[in-house]
């Protein structure tokens, strides 16, 4: 079984249920993968002693009746893992060992799955191209000089890299996504509220989601079945019945109406983002849906309308950091304010910084009506152009990026041109609703390019089984050659 | 509207990071561009328009006011960067 860790998760899982090949031997066969793959930068810790106790464990009493029985799973260095170090990509908890283990992970050990190691992103997930983080930059397997996307970076380059057979990422703008678009694999930000933020390091609390990166929509199905689910430990957990995703997935989209939305293009967008929305378009019409025009006319404010909601929220989150309680403490300063603001200073990268005093500075006395009251007004005419789109269209398609992968460095230096690599993603946040990014083809340098599905609030369901007809038929096969090892 | 050297000054001792003077010129540039950026919503008269609070449109639960957790000091000094036995500390306050 060389071959077994370029298969899809639920290959993967067949195999072990079949008995085709034990735990041990599939969790030896990513350690050698990820081994081999140092120079993508993709890990900031790995567990393989414990992974490789924990697939032991399982070939000795193998229960099958699990979603994720006896695989090994990478997951972003965001989510909080009981005794292993946990640094959101910050030098800040570059020392921070949990003691507690989110929500989310919990859930898929609970499902049978073991961790494997934890995944680079950028700094507090703040970032489009995981160059942010303290530890590095990823590097995209799909070239040697890409962006692997961000902030979910280490997650999309570890799966594209045969280095976990699916993984996990956060989304608050676009962060699993657009990394998702750039390495030509699957990725699900969910409906606000179906995922526990519980023991994520946080970002922006009211649009921060947690969702499954995969290779196929089946797998994607799986993964999300297995870590969503009401959580009393967060507050704006919505509590209902838990829906079986991957039992319920089905290719029949006759009838169903696809959303086109006038407003997703902008200036000097390549011509085959256009080519390959259009193909997407083709595909869902030859499969029985029918295509309707709409318009989300408030679509170009959402970016700016992100720019101050989320760092605003960053900056009462990241107050935290005190060099106190827990994380990196400067040993500068004479006094507790200034070991305060040299902790802070130090601790902190440039982008982190940034975004903290866009947040100060928009929440501080006398600017708090101009900025933060008048983006969430201008945030509910974003979701009332959604609303009223959703009385006529069961789901609606969309470019997942204006571009595909870039150079590392190429955008280090412009801020706002990073930020508007978001453009397509960032509406979905501040709406809460789910989207799907699926590959749907390559550019003329063979970049991966993706197609984003969004769906009305808590309809995954709805937007995977068109995903999952779209992958059919489509064609798409991501093909990387490992140059890295 | 343009942030000045010393709004962005006070705007950094308000969230506690000491900043470089070597690096205030480049960080008055990029907020500024970043502010030009956001400011596109002036565009849009918002005046009818009520603040959306909540994606999900439903309030808060609430819980039964009880003790569920505790016992875990140990757990949380844990992680402490300075500490003496049961207590964080922090640099001289009070003199």
């Amino acid at each position: 079984m060389s071959n077994i860790t370029n298969q899809s998760l639920s290959e993967i899982l067949e195999s072990i249920k079949s008995k085709k090949i034990s735990s041990l031997e599939l969790t030896q066969a990513y350690i050698k993968n990820i081994e081999n793959a140092k120079k993508l930068n993709a890990f900031v810790t790995t567990t393989f002693d414990q992974a490789l106790e924990n697939a032991k464990k399982f070939d000795n009493k193998p229960n099958n009746e699990q979603l994720l029985s006896g695989v090994p799973l990478a997951v972003k260095d965001l989510f909080c893992t009981e005794n292993v170090k946990t640094t959101a990509g910050s030098n800040i908890l570059n020392n921070f060992v949990p003691s507690y283990e989110s929500t989310v992970t919990k859930n898929l050990w609970n499902n049978g799955a073991f961790l494997l190691g934890k995944l680079n992103c950028d700094e507090f997930a703040m970032g489009s191209s995981n160059e942010t983080s303290f530890f590095g930059n990823v590097i995209n397997p799909i070239g040697d000089h890409l962006v692997p996307g961000g902030s979910s970076g280490g997650s999309s380059s570890a799966l594209a890299a045969d280095l976990t057979p699916a993984t996990i990422g956060t989304d608050t703008g676009g962060s699993i996504r657009q990394p998702a678009s750039f390495t030509g694999t699957v990725g699900l930000k969910p409906t606000y509220g179906l995922c526990s933020r519980w023991g994520i390091v946080a970002f922006a609390s009211s649009l921060d989601q947690a969702g499954p990166m995969t290779k196929t929509v089946n797998d994607c199905s799986i993964m999300l079945e297995a870590m969503s689910g009401f959580d009393e430990k967060d507050s704006t957990s919505i509590n209902k019945k838990k829906e079986t995703y991957s039992k319920n997935l089905k290719d029949n989209i006759k009838g169903l109406k696809i959303g086109i939305p006038k407003e997703y293009r902008v200036d000097n967008m390549p011509k085959e983002i256009d080519q390959l929305w259009e193909k997407g378009k083709k595909i869902l019409k030859n499969l029985g849906a029918k295509l309707i025009d709409i318009s989300l006319p408030h679509t170009k404010y959402a970016l700016p309308t992100y720019y101050i909601v989320a760092p605003a929220e960053a900056s009462s989150n990241l107050a935290r950091y005190d060099g106190v309680r827990y994380g990196y403490r400067s040993q500068k300063g004479k006094d507790l304010i200034e070991m305060y603001e040299n902790t802070r200073s130090e601790g902190f990268g440039d982008e982190v910084k940034r975004r903290i005093l866009i947040g100060t500075y928009v929440l501080s006395s006398g600017y708090y009506d101009a900025y933060y009251l008048k983006a969430q007004k201008v945030r509910q005419l974003i979701k009332k152009d959604f609303d009223d789109s959703f009385t006529k269209v069961d789901a609606i398609l969309t470019p997942s990026t204006p571009s595909s992968a870039f150079k590392i460095g190429e955008k280090t230096n412009d801020p706002v041109s990073m930020y508007l690599n978001d453009i397509f993603t960032v509406p979905v946040n501040l709406a809460g609703l789910p989207a799907l990014s699926l590959p749907a083809g390559l550019d003329k340098q063979g970049y991966p390019l993706g197609l984003q599905l969004i769906g009305k609030a808590l309809d995954e369901q709805k937007i995977l089984n068109i995903g999952y007809a779209f992958e059919k038929n489509c064609g798409y096969k991501n093909e990387i050659k490992k140059w890295w090892s | 509207m343009s942030l000045d050297k010393e709004k962005i000054k006070h705007v950094a001792k308000l969230a506690r990071i000491s900043v470089d003077e070597a690096k205030v010129d480049s960080l008055t540039k990029d907020l500024n561009s970043i502010f030009k950026f956001i400011e596109q919503l002036n565009e849009l008269n918002t005046d009818k328009v009520e603040p959306l609070t909540s994606i999900l449109n439903q309030s808060l639960r609430s819980r039964k006011d009880e003790i569920s957790d505790g016992k875990i000091r140990e757990k949380i000094l844990k992680n402490s960067p300075k500490k003496n036995e049961e207590f964080f500390v922090v640099p001289k306050v009070v003199e």
